[in-house]
């Protein structure tokens, strides 16, 4: 299997004031395409720090990042929105939806930058395909406050998609939800690695829901203090056949 | 990203929160109608002074007694008693001279039966229906017999007309009391309408000028000579005639300032003129400022909105818009803020233009100037406005941007 992800001594600190925050001390970790790795770690352990640096919204202060064997600490901002559009599909705890927006705008909006030209009909279509294979395809039209916490990360789920990227990077995604609906979106995570090949990681700081991954990565202080293949994966789809059907 | 699509965004964006929208425009809409309206009043004073000098006549000159400073003392116009008739005869004789109406006017009670009227009475000669080109409908002009041997009769206009015998009646031939004077109506003038200053011009009565000084002023002077020159180009020539021979006949010594005054129609209107331009421009910025406060009132919207809006950026920027499209949707939405703020304030101010001529009966005129200059400005203050909340957006980092509260 081919590296999509490559990073040596990455090291990132803030500066907040006179005060300097070490939020990465030096991390290598290298990932290959088609993995579902799940990032672990306690709160403030730097995890989302380094999902900002792999999702190219931030630089580090110093270390190597190679994105599919390309250098992508030197580029420019504008290049770095391109790759964000084109390669990176983010999925946030907070959903981050539109409001007032129907679903299928909501998941649209990755399509009006970066993609020259592309004709209304051609959007709608992809938009649609993306929110079938999440199972909203008859909720298109519904607003992002007409809809469940669950449906609304799986359209933030299918925004992340409709650009067809290489990386699906999820930083605390079932934060805000229960644990059905978590399970629910596990589902579909594990299904998009297992159908697409789409490299997935997954931040959380649940270690449970760690266990959906086929790999697992402890960070502790800015540094990666554990890292293993996963033996005892859990697969949502199971888990969901077992549990009793839904009440609401 | 195409122009079009970011025009897209931005409306969907403005129609997420249509009240706010509203009354952001609303400040804009103000502006513009207020200055489009003011424009369109002022311009329709200046068209109509330009129509009065028209119906005066363009040939017209105006002599009148005294002048505004005589000997350090300011005096009325036309109240001096240096004018008198014999002035008014050797004008009418001087070459490029078609009429001459020497004029003498007061105000007077008017009772015919029991109904009467208080109006101004002006004393002229005959050649005053010609000068003016205003016809009689009813009857005639007095006659140079009347004005020869100052007879007492008097041709109404129509509102003098209306109020002693009624709307539409033919009191030709009937007499009527003038200062407790037996006046004859012997004509009644056509309907003139209001002058530019919104003076009723009907609202008037023509009596002989010697009947006015002998029998109801009792004074040998005259206020004013009207006179048409015979030709346009003459006008000046005829005016500075007019003036030396004046002060020959006055016998004012060389380096003595003039005891009359002779100006032409198109003088006194490009004065009037001048004054109602100064008003324009006066009332036109005033309307100005507001159009700014319309303009600050969208910077400050955008300033709300863009801080409303942080993570709707950091998400936007996090799914590859570049800062220059985050940029260009906040200056598209200011944009069309204002332009549509302009556009609906010109329909506004053309609304408010006409009520104030329907309802006011002022002359205006939306020029298209004014239209342009509205739009323009409206543009402008949309750019302007919006270029710093739309920078203030660009410019954040999307990580702090996804993670504002
Ligand atoms: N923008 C920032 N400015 C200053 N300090 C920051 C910033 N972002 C993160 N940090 C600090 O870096 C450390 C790692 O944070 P983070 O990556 O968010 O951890 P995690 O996601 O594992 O909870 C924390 O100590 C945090 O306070
Ligand atoms: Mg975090």
């Amino acid at each position: 299997m081919p590296t999509v992800i490559s990073v040596k001594s990455l090291v990132k600190t803030y500066v907040v004031g006179e005060v300097e925050v070490k939020a990465l001390r030096g991390v290598d970790l290298e990932v290959e395409r088609g993995e579902f790795l799940s990032v672990t770690g306690p709160s403030g352990s730097g995890k989302s720090t380094f999902m900002h640096i792999i999702g190219c919204l931030d630089r580090p202060t110093s270390g190597q990042y190679l994105l599919d064997g390309q250098d992508v600490s030197r580029m420019t901002k504008d290049q770095l929105a391109a790759i964000r559009n084109k390669k990176i599909g983010f999925v946030f705890q907070g959903f981050n939806l539109l409001t007032r927006t129907s679903a299928l705008d909501n998941v649209e909006l990755p399509l009006l930058y970066g993609a020259n030209g592309m004709k209304t009909a051609e959007r709608h279509k992809r938009a649609m395909d993306v929110l079938k294979a999440v199972g909203l395809e008859n909720r298109a039209d519904h607003h992002s406050n007409q809809l469940s916490g669950g449906q609304q990360q799986r359209v933030a789920i299918a925004r992340s998609l409709v650009n067809q990227p290489s990386i699906l990077l999820a930083d605390e995604p079932t934060g805000n939800l229960d644990t059905r609906t978590s399970i629910e979106v596990m589902e579909i995570f594990q299904k998009l690695n297992l159908e697409t090949g789409i490299t997935v990681i997954l931040i959380t700081h649940e270690v449970d829901i760690a266990e959906y991954g086929t790999r697992t990565v402890a960070f502790r202080d800015g540094v990666v203090v554990t890292d293993k293949q996963n033996t005892r994966r859990r697969m949502a789809q199971d888990e969901l056949a077992a549990l009793p059907a839904p009440t609401a | 990203m195409s122009v079009f699509m970011i025009i897209r965004i931005a409306f969907k964006a403005l129609s997420r929160n249509k009240m706010r929208t509203a009354l952001t425009m609303l400040g804009m809409i103000i502006g513009v109608a207020a200055v489009i309206t003011m424009v369109a009043l002022g311009t329709g004073a200046q068209t109509s002074i330009d129509a009065a000098v028209q119906s005066a006549g363009t040939n017209t000159v105006i002599v009148s007694a005294g002048n505004f400073t005589q000997g350090g003392v300011r005096q009325g116009q036309g109240n001096a008693s240096t004018l008198i008739p014999d002035d008014a005869v050797a004008i009418s004789q001087l070459p490029g001279i078609l009429y001459t109406a020497a004029g003498s006017s007061t105000r007077a009670q008017m009772v015919a039966g029991n109904q009467n009227w208080n109006t101004q009475a002006q004393g002229t000669d005959v050649d005053l229906p010609l000068i003016n080109a205003w016809p009689v409908d009813d009857g005639s002009f007095f006659t140079t017999q009347d004005v020869t041997q100052a007879a007492k009769v008097v041709v109404l206009g129509t509102v003098v007309r209306d109020q002693l015998f009624g709307t539409d009646s033919e009191p030709v031939g009937q007499v009527i009391q003038i200062q407790h004077q037996p006046f004859t109506v012997v004509g009644v003038m056509a309907s003139k309408g209001q002058s530019s200053m919104g003076q009723d011009r009907d609202d008037t009565v023509f009596i002989p000028y010697t009947t006015v000084m002998k029998k109801m002023r009792g004074v040998t002077f005259i206020n004013n000579v009207t006179v048409a020159a015979a030709e346009a180009s003459q006008v000046t020539a005829v005016a500075d005639r007019i003036a030396t021979l004046l002060r020959v006949r006055h016998k004012i010594a060389p380096g003595d300032p003039d005891d009359f005054m002779v100006r032409t129609i198109e003088e006194m209107a490009s004065v009037r003129k001048e004054a109602t331009q100064t008003m324009t421009a006066l009332l036109a910025s005033i309307a100005g400022v507001s159009l700014l406060v319309g303009g600050i009132g969208i910077m400050n919207i955008m300033l709300v909105s863009v801080t409303e809006r942080t993570r709707e950026i950091g998400l936007r920027m996090a799914i590859g818009a570049r800062g220059r499209d985050v940029l260009l949707q906040f200056l598209v939405e200011a944009i069309v803020l204002s332009l549509f703020g302009g556009g609906i304030g010109i329909a506004l101010g053309f609304g408010v233009a006409q009520g104030v001529t329907l309802w006011q009966g002022w002359p205006t005129a939306v020029s298209p100037n004014a239209v342009f200059l509205a739009f323009g400005f409206a543009a402008a203050t949309g750019v302007f406005f919006g270029f710093y909340p739309a920078q203030k957006a660009a410019a954040l980092d999307p990580i702090d941007a996804l993670r504002f509260e």
